[in-house]
């Protein structure tokens, strides 16, 4: 089972590998949610949902369904 | 005179472009609206060197060429039609230092549609506590462009910018990316079908009619060529970004070099307070208070200053051209005392624009958002809702249209459904003279009774958008899926210029907008208040001296100025009313206030002013609205403004839709006239039982 950047923990990154889902908005990729590019979880709000992101220098927040839909490998640091 | 070089501002948000449009126009320029949608448009005039003047249009922040949004399409649709008159001899596209390469996504696209195109880097001033150089030669060649280091802040750099758009003939037109690269086979069979059409500028047609399906175009059809389904022109759509990241990514390998090492990380010592969970909702709830007792306390010295200024001028008119008759009394109690209702919002409202735009400019707001999310989405509504819902506590039409960023169509639809119940600048001169008449003075907490009060009633307004939220949410039935993102910018100073010009601009069209319909009910008003149908009025004089012959001098003008506003027209129509709202603890001429107020709530102040002055004499000592209306009684000598009389009216204020704008406004946004009409029934009802109960249990 493969993990996700709604597996992410405060601080920690990993490198995406694959955001294919179609439920996944564009404007995200646009942000630079691309297959490769590092991912870090920069802050959560309560409940961890949303969560707010580092993705390739962009910072943004989205929402736990849609970060479980973005597959990661970690960066074990 | 010269042809104007077209120039239109592109760019990400949060990038500064606001802040490039006004460096670059200062006061010369103007806000209108897209002909049949209600997005912005800012537009405005630059001077350049030996009398070349560029007429400067600001678009609204995309990220990409890819709209999800109506304000992103006006971008699109501009930039495919060649024969609008706003199509750009040359584009800016303003990009962050600190994002460079998010935002040169969008600059390739611009490019590729092959517009001359000049890349302004904005913040440069930001580079060396960011650690970040760049080699602008390589950077220009690479793009095929002409870059532009840019700091609004310290108006670096401006010059140079007009310089370069001044010579924007010499720039180049060559595309970045070549299109054919995404996919080849799907775009030699797209050349194949329309061989004499440009590839890019098809394939954004393409994926826009997939995406938003409301492009109207009448240069290429496209609906012939489906060959794709929704999901692959996606997966399309994900390979052309991944080509340009790589393509950039190529180029500031070179072009640019990060210390990471000198970077001062404000951001995460400020976002690990500001979004904590904890902390994050104390200091927004502060900020909140904070706002309201500023608008509170400083407004009112000069709300006081206005008010008894006009009630002077109206005095000076009335002595200076005594005998005037009937146009001496217009002036003076219609259209003074009606300038005096607009004028005297001025103060509170700048001040709330103030703030607003404080937290926009800073940053601010994103981190409101993100706390908001979870919470709001209990309700059916979205973080995004939070921005509409705290800009409504300024005015609704503004707040309605900022709805446009929410992705989720139900979401969207309930902000605009809930958003007027939030507490608009147009009941704040209701809630400030009707708080000051009946709620005492004195403090609890360091905070005055009055303040409180006025925190509370935001409080209702508040939690009534919310609950109607909710019970919304239940009823709504949709299958649309639930988007949410959002850019969390860096936290900047605000731009004293960008503040400064946002308040004048909202205040300006506030007074010219709202001041319109004011002015003329005011008029139209005094003309009913001053005429009558009956024998009764035009008689006043002699039915009174008949009644009561005891009376003499003030205490007669008096009795036969009341005696005439009670027969005038006006004064049939508040007392044909009176029955309804006699439970709810109004007179007839607070009826006739209500009545005036369903066009627009800031009405109510000036309405009762007109009435007020006109039924009195005019040797009253004092003339302040507020004092008038305190001294106002019943027939059996109770005083009509009472604490029941006062909350129940505060209430019915809180709730009632009464603005026509602002219906207006909804209807053009939901496209139907169905969800302005609910609105209006059901908040009114709302509204009346609330009051009614009220006014019942404090009496």
């Amino acid at each position: 089972m493969s993990l996700t950047i709604a597996d992410l923990k405060k601080g920690e990154r990993a490198i995406i590998t694959d955001c294919s889902s179609i439920d996944i908005p564009l404007k995200l990729l646009e942000m630079g949610c691309l297959p490769g590019n590092v991912v870090q979880l920069f802050q959560v709000a309560p409940f961890r949902d949303p969560i707010y992101l580092n993705i390739n220098d962009s910072f943004v927040a989205i929402r736990k369904e849609t970060a479980a839909l973005i597959l990661i490998d970690m960066i074990n640091e | 005179m010269s042809k104007q070089i077209k120039v239109a501002l592109i760019g990400n948000p949060n990038t500064g472009k606001t802040s490039v449009f006004n460096a670059l126009t200062g006061l010369n320029q103007k806000v209108g609206n897209y002909p049949g949608i209600t997005v912005d448009k800012k537009e405005g005039v630059c001077k350049l060197s030996r009398g070349v003047k560029a007429h400067i249009l600001d678009l609204p922040g995309t990220y990409s060429l890819n709209a999800s949004s109506l304000d992103e399409n006006v971008v699109i649709e501009l930039l495919l039609n060649k024969k609008d008159k706003d199509y750009p001899d040359v584009a800016l596209i303003i990009s962050d230092v600190e994002n460079l390469k998010r935002n040169l996504l969008l600059f390739t696209q611009i490019k590729d549609l092959k517009i001359p195109a000049i890349l302004v880097i904005n913040m440069a001033d930001r580079m060396p506590k960011k650690g970040i150089s760049l080699n602008l030669e390589i950077l220009e060649h690479e793009l095929k462009t002409k870059v532009a280091l840019v700091s609004t802040r310290k108006n670096d750099g401006i010059q140079f910018l007009k310089k370069l758009i001044e010579n924007f003939k010499t720039l180049s037109t060559e595309p970045c990316l070549d299109t054919s690269t995404i996919d080849e086979e799907y775009f030699a069979n797209l050349k194949k079908a329309f061989p004499n059409q440009d590839l890019y500028k098809l394939w954004v047609v393409i994926s826009q009619d997939a995406n938003f399906g409301k492009i109207d175009r009448n240069s290429v059809n496209v609906s012939r060529f489906k060959t794709k389904t929704k999901s692959e022109l996606k997966r399309l759509q994900q390979k052309e970004t991944i080509k340009r990241y790589q393509f950039i990514n190529e180029i500031l390998k070179v072009g640019q070099t990060v210390d990471k090492s000198k970077a001062t990380d404000l951001r995460s010592k400020l976002d690990n307070i500001l979004t904590h969970k904890i902390w994050g909702y104390v200091i927004f709830f502060w900020i909140l208070l904070t706002i309201f007792q500023v608008i509170y306390d400083w407004a009112t010295i000069p709300m006081d200053l206005i008010d008894s200024s006009f009630a002077l001028l109206a005095d000076w008119v009335k002595t200076t051209f005594p005998g005037g008759g009937k146009l001496t009394n217009l002036v003076a109690e219609g259209i003074i005392s009606g300038i005096g209702g607009i004028v005297i919002f001025i103060p509170q409202i700048a001040f709330l624009f103030l703030f607003i735009s404080v937290l926009e400019e800073s940053g601010y707001m994103s981190r409101v958002v993100f706390l908001m999310d979870r919470v709001m989405r209990r309700f059916g509504l979205s973080g995004k809702s939070v921005v509409p819902l705290i800009s409504g506590t300024a005015c609704a039409i503004p707040a309605i249209m900022a709805t446009r960023n929410i992705e989720n169509w139900k979401e969207r639809l309930i902000t605009i459904l809930v958003t007027p119940f939030t507490t608009c600048s147009a009941r704040l001169p209701v809630y400030l003279i009707i708080i000051a008449l009946v709620i005492p003075e004195g403090r609890f907490l360091g905070l005055s009774y009055q303040a409180l009060t006025l925190m509370m009633l935001y409080l209702i307004g508040f939690g009534m958008a919310v609950l109607s939220a909710y019970i919304l949410n239940k009823i709504l039935k949709t299958n649309y899926k639930t988007f949410f993102v959002i850019e969390m910018p860096s936290y900047k100073i605000p731009l004293l210029k960008n503040v400064v010009l946002t308040v004048l601009e909202k205040t300006k069209t506030f007074i010219l907008e709202a001041g319109k319909i004011i002015l003329a009910i005011s008029v139209v008003l005094w003309i009913l208040a001053s005429y009558g149908p009956s024998k009764n009025f035009n008689d006043a004089e002699v039915i009174i001296q008949k009644s009561f012959p005891a009376l003499t001098g003030e205490v007669l003008d008096n009795k036969i100025a009341a005696y005439k506003l009670e027969h005038s027209f006006i004064g049939r129509l508040g007392k044909t009313i009176e029955p309804a709202i006699r439970p709810l603890g109004y007179d007839w001429k607070i009826g006739i206030g209500v009545i005036t107020s369903f066009a627009a709530r800031e009405v109510f102040v000036g309405t009762l002013a007109t009435i007020y002055s006109v039924g009195s004499s005019s040797e009253d000592n004092d003339k302040t609205i507020k004092n008038r209306m305190a001294q106002e009684v019943h027939d059996n000598g109770d005083k009509v403004f009472t604490l029941a009389s006062g909350i129940s009216l505060l209430l019915f204020y809180a709730f009632a839709m009464q603005c026509m704008s602002t219906l207006a406004i909804v209807k053009r946004e939901t496209n139907s006239w169905k969800w302005p009409i609910i609105q209006l029934l059901a908040m009114s009802l709302i509204a009346y039982v609330i009051a009614l109960i009220a006014f019942q249990i404090l009496k």
